[in-house]
């Protein structure tokens, strides 16, 4: 099997001088090199935005497209709770190794420690680099940057803007890409959707791209093309994620020999809103950070829980003695800040138990009435108010949390219409992140030379799980401060290749390709909507591959995703035509690509006979329920060649070495 | 619910719309308005008609893409709300609901009730930055900022980029959008270094993309889902003024 084996071209030495070693001795290219350069960047989120704006700096000629109307709107907007970076301004023993551990332990020791660990060691210069953008992060009276801490560490490391660092963070990248626009370094393709990777001489040289307004295929030549495309979490139907987000781009890459790596590793969010009804599109994120205040429970007697569903009762008819706090109960280390994966299978197991509180049975709650007391009292004593009354405690506490997190709960009462300040707040897990993606080595290509994946598209800094606020960090290392100078290693020995000539014939084979598709789509005329396919993909994978898994269950979801792939070619109704703003066509193409994908996550899922963080198989669990990692026979990243939808693809191995942690198992005890 | 719809319907940027009448029966009051458009186009498309194009991504009320004029308000009725983050429930049984593109001539048409909001980017690009290349910045603490200034610059940050101001405008103009990004980076010490020449080439770029001027209507903060302040336009033409005396170019 040895030709199966992956190589990650980790550089030798040191792990804490490694990356400094190795970006010193990397090829450069020359300034007046870098003018004949072409690069394309795919995707303007946190990854795409900054790797673009960075690599025009350089002086490259960089293409940059997204399916958005503008830059701005990339998914990354969307982020609320924070970014994580080891700049200890808090002196509570953070450090560069610390973040780096944390991060290894968060990922159950799947993921790569050079890759981990550059990220840590970047990270504080992400922080500076913002600040200088003028991305306006939290601060404390004395002017200087406040932190919080998130889920699964015991450090204050986390920068944050409000509920909105996506925001903040995406519009600090958005406003260098601008720059770069307006000095002519960037050509900017907005509602442009590469549907298509041309490979030419076993490097990837260009993609086709749709243009959305008029529906032409466009060839696009370059000499390197960079992915920054984000995860595929949609392929659940509901999470979330924004509506638009897809996995085309990296499918594509992978119907060009891209492996595709670690995809049944995907997360879910333990603090969202609890879906409402069938009709529902996307689920709504309520940030970690509320975990920080906010105690989750559920009744502890099945009748109140019932009472509850029934409206009968509301929480606060539950004495605090029927109250089971279960985090705190199970992991009396962390309690309510274990990691998302722990926390998300806590709550199911209470709603499988029977206690849930919504409806549909799937909904605990989290409440801040006693983060409110607290912050009151404090608030009081701060005030000299002796002996407040209770209501005044109250009124000052609710201050605090909605200085802390206002926008979360209006954004909470928008949804549900409840009072987040008088009732708990109903939350249960949904689909999130996803940690698997395009495999790449440490300079961040892919299989396939000169394609490269930067963000959360790639599979590489998170393992098994991955940790609050490391997402935005790692999209902004890759692009800022990784990908810039690793893309040198394969450039410089491009120097001398031409601008590449999009009338070659493996331009308009993939143009050709791309065509037919689309053609095949709209030559079905049958009589059921994109959308519609869409949802029951979703269904299939969140039941047998969403929070627990069973071979049973994943072999059924296999026979199951190829039923609905052949009902989708069958009977696909696609209104409109080809040549126009058709969002139905782009639905249906985005949906095609999650079909083939959801059938690969299933096959790892089932490959990978073990648990580990997100990826929980219920024959592989220890008699207290907690997930069993074999780490002799499992430490390793899959990832998959595919071999077209009627085959089984393949799996090649990256084994994972691990020389500077000790592979424990994971415990918030 | 049962709800009667009037939407605009327009096939391309060059052919001439019109409003189409659809009615929509079992609406559920915790439908988001966007979910009740997609069961709509979930119908169309079963009756195998073009569904209506509109535009929307997060569905909660941050990336900017929504838009619609809903019963001749950008955004519908709800204050400090994006028509994402719009519920059914803000609607009554039997009512009819008018839905229309934004109106300005700076953002065209492109399909139904979508519409090409570029020139809003141009703004941005003409000087809505620090102009900073990676790696070139010193340690995040180095410059203290006082609390209350760098929370009032957030207050302009958050501007989501929508483009409501414009549509519920009478003049189509983008003073409060291009306000905020001057507020913002003007009211920071990072910013400060740049602030002249970034006014004048925003109002500059402003003024190039046909948006209407202000004539203190204040509409727009009125419409803005963000909640922008007009007070950030009465801080741009302050810093307009100021740079137009003081220096002689921008570019
Ligand atoms: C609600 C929510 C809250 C979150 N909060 C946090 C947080 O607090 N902290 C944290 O660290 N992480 C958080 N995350 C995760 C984090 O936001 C994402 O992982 C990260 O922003 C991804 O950035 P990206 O640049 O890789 O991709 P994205 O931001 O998703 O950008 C993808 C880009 O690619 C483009 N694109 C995709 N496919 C194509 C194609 N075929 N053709 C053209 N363009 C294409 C899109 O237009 C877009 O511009 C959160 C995620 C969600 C969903
Ligand atoms: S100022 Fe308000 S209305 Fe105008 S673009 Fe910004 S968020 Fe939208
Ligand atoms: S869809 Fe993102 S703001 Fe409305």
């Amino acid at each position: 099997m040895d030709n199966l084996n992956l190589n990650g071209n980790v550089p030798s030495g040191d792990l804490s001088d490694k990356w400094t070693k190795y970006r010193s001795t990397l090829p450069l290219v020359a300034p007046n090199n870098k003018l004949k350069i072409e690069i394309i960047v795919v995707g303007t989120g946190l990854a795409g935005a900054s790797a673009a704006a960075t690599l025009g700096e350089l002086g490259y000629l960089v293409k940059c497209y997204t399916f958005h109307d503008s830059p701005r709107r990339a998914h990354s907007i969307a982020a609320q709770g924070g970014i994580n970076a080891a700049k200890n301004y808090r002196n509570d023993g953070d450090s560069v190794f610390r973040l780096f551990y944390d991060t290894i332990k968060g990922g159950d020791y799947r993921s790569r420690e050079a890759n981990v660990y550059r990220l840590a060691e970047v990270s504080t210069s992400i922080i500076d680099q913002a600040v200088a953008q003028g991305v306006p992060f939290a601060r404390e009276y004395g002017g200087l940057l406040d932190n919080r801490s998130f889920g699964g560490v015991q450090v204050s490391r986390t920068f944050y803007a409000r509920g909105q660092t996506g925001q903040q963070l995406l519009l600090g990248a958005y406003q260098s890409l601008s720059r770069q626009i307006a000095l002519g370094n960037v050509k900017m393709f907005t509602r442009h959707e590469m549907i298509e990777l041309v490979v030419k001489d076993g490097k990837a040289r260009g993609i086709i791209a749709r243009n959305l307004l008029t529906g032409e295929l466009e060839k696009h030549g370059a000499h390197a093309v960079v992915l920054a495309t984000g995860g595929y979490g949609n392929v659940f139907y509901l999470s979330t994620n924004a509506m638009n987000c897809n996995v085309t781009a990296a499918m594509r890459a992978v119907a060009k020999g891209a492996f595709m790596a670690n995809p049944c590793f995907t997360q879910i969010h333990p603090t969202c809103i609890p879906q409402m009804g069938e009709y529902q599109s996307k689920l709504t994120l309520m940030s970690e950070s509320l975990r920080n205040d906010g105690r989750v429970w559920v009744p502890a007697k099945k009748e109140d829980a019932k009472a509850i569903r029934d409206g009968v009762k509301t929480a606060l008819d539950i004495p605090e003695t029927d109250r089971d706090y279960f985090l705190e109960r199970r992991y009396p280390a962390f309690g309510n800040l274990v990691p998302r994966d722990v926390a998300s299978r806590a709550a199911k197991t209470a709603c499988d138990e029977g206690n849930g509180i919504v409806p549909t049975g799937l909904g605990v709650f989290l409440d801040f009435s006693a983060a409110i007391e607290r912050y009151g009292k404090s608030k009081a004593n701060i005030l000299g108010l002796s002996n407040p009354s209770n209501a005044k405690v109250i009124e000052l506490g609710e201050k605090v949390i909605e200085e802390k997190y206002g926008n979360l709960f209006e954004m909470y009462e928008k949804i549900s219409g409840e009072n987040p300040y008088k009732f708990p707040m109903k939350i249960y897990p949904a689909v999130h992140y996803t940690m698997g993606g395009l495999w790449v080595d440490y300079n961040l290509m892919t299989n396939v030379p000169g394609l490269f994946s930067i963000g959360e598209s790639n599979f590489s800094d998170h393992g098994a799980n991955r940790l609050g606020a490391s997402a935005l960090m790692q999209g902004l290392a890759d692009g800022y401060f990784v990908l810039p100078y690793t893309i040198g290693t394969f450039l410089s020995e491009d120097i001398s290749t031409p601008k590449l000539d999009v009338n070659a014939p493996e331009f308009t084979a993939a143009a050709d390709l791309a065509k037919q598709r689309i053609d095949k789509l709209f030559a079905i005329k049958g009589k059921q909507s994109a959308e519609s396919f869409h949802r029951r993909l979703g269904k299939i994978i969140w039941e047998y591959c969403g929070m627990s898994r069973t071979a049973e269950g994943l072999t059924l979801a296999r026979q199951q995703v190829r039923a609905l792939r052949d009902e989708f070619y069958a009977d696909l109704y696609l209104p409109g035509v080809a040549n126009d703003l058709n969002p139905e066509l782009e639905k249906a193409l985005r949906v095609a690509d999650f079909i083939d994908l959801g059938e690969i996550m299933v096959v790892d899922a089932l490959d990978r006979n073990e648990s580990c963080g997100g990826h929980f198989r219920e024959e592989y669990q220890t008699p207290d329920g907690e997930a069993l990692r074999r780490d002799d026979e499992y430490a390793y990243v899959s990832a998959w060649e595919f071999k077209g939808a009627d085959q089984d693809p393949i799996l090649h191995k990256e084994m994972l070495h691990f020389d500077n942690v000790e592979l424990k198992t994971r415990s918030y005890k | 619910m049962k709800l009667t719809l009037k939407i605009w319907r327009q096939p391309s940027q060059n052919v001439k719309g019109k409003f189409e009448t659809y009615s929509l029966d079992n609406v559920s009051e915790h439908m988001s308005f966007l979910e009740m458009l997609d069961v709509l186009n979930e119908k169309l498309s079963f009756e195998q008609k073009v569904p209506i194009a509109f535009e929307h991504d997060c569905r909660e009320g941050i990336c900017g893409t929504c838009s619609l004029v809903i019963n001749g308000q950008p955004h519908g009725p709800l204050q400090g709300t994006t028509t994402c983050q719009l519920h059914m429930r803000n609607f009554k049984d039997g009512e009819t609901i008018v839905i229309e593109p934004y109106r300005a001539s700076a953002f065209p048409v492109l399909k139904d009730l979508s519409v090409d909001r570029g020139a809003l980017d141009r703004i941005i690009q003409a000087g809505g930055f620090i102009s900073v290349s990676t790696g070139q910045a010193q340690d995040a603490n180095a410059i203290p900022i006082e609390k209350d200034v760098a929370s009032h610059a957030f207050d302009a940050a958050t501007c989501i980029g929508c483009g409501a101001c414009v549509a519920a405008c009478p003049n189509s103009s983008a003073m409060l959008f291009t306000s905020a990004k001057v507020a913002h980076l003007a009211l920071l010490p990072q910013g400060k270094v740049e602030a002249q020449k970034r006014v004048l080439n925003m109002v500059r770029q402003m003024d190039l993309e046909n948006f209407g001027n202000c004539s203190n209507i204040t509409a727009c903060e009125a419409e803005c889902p963000k909640g922008i302040s007009v007070s950030n336009i009465a801080l741009m033409n302050r810093e307009f003024l100021s740079a137009s005396f003081s220096s002689n170019d921008a570019n």
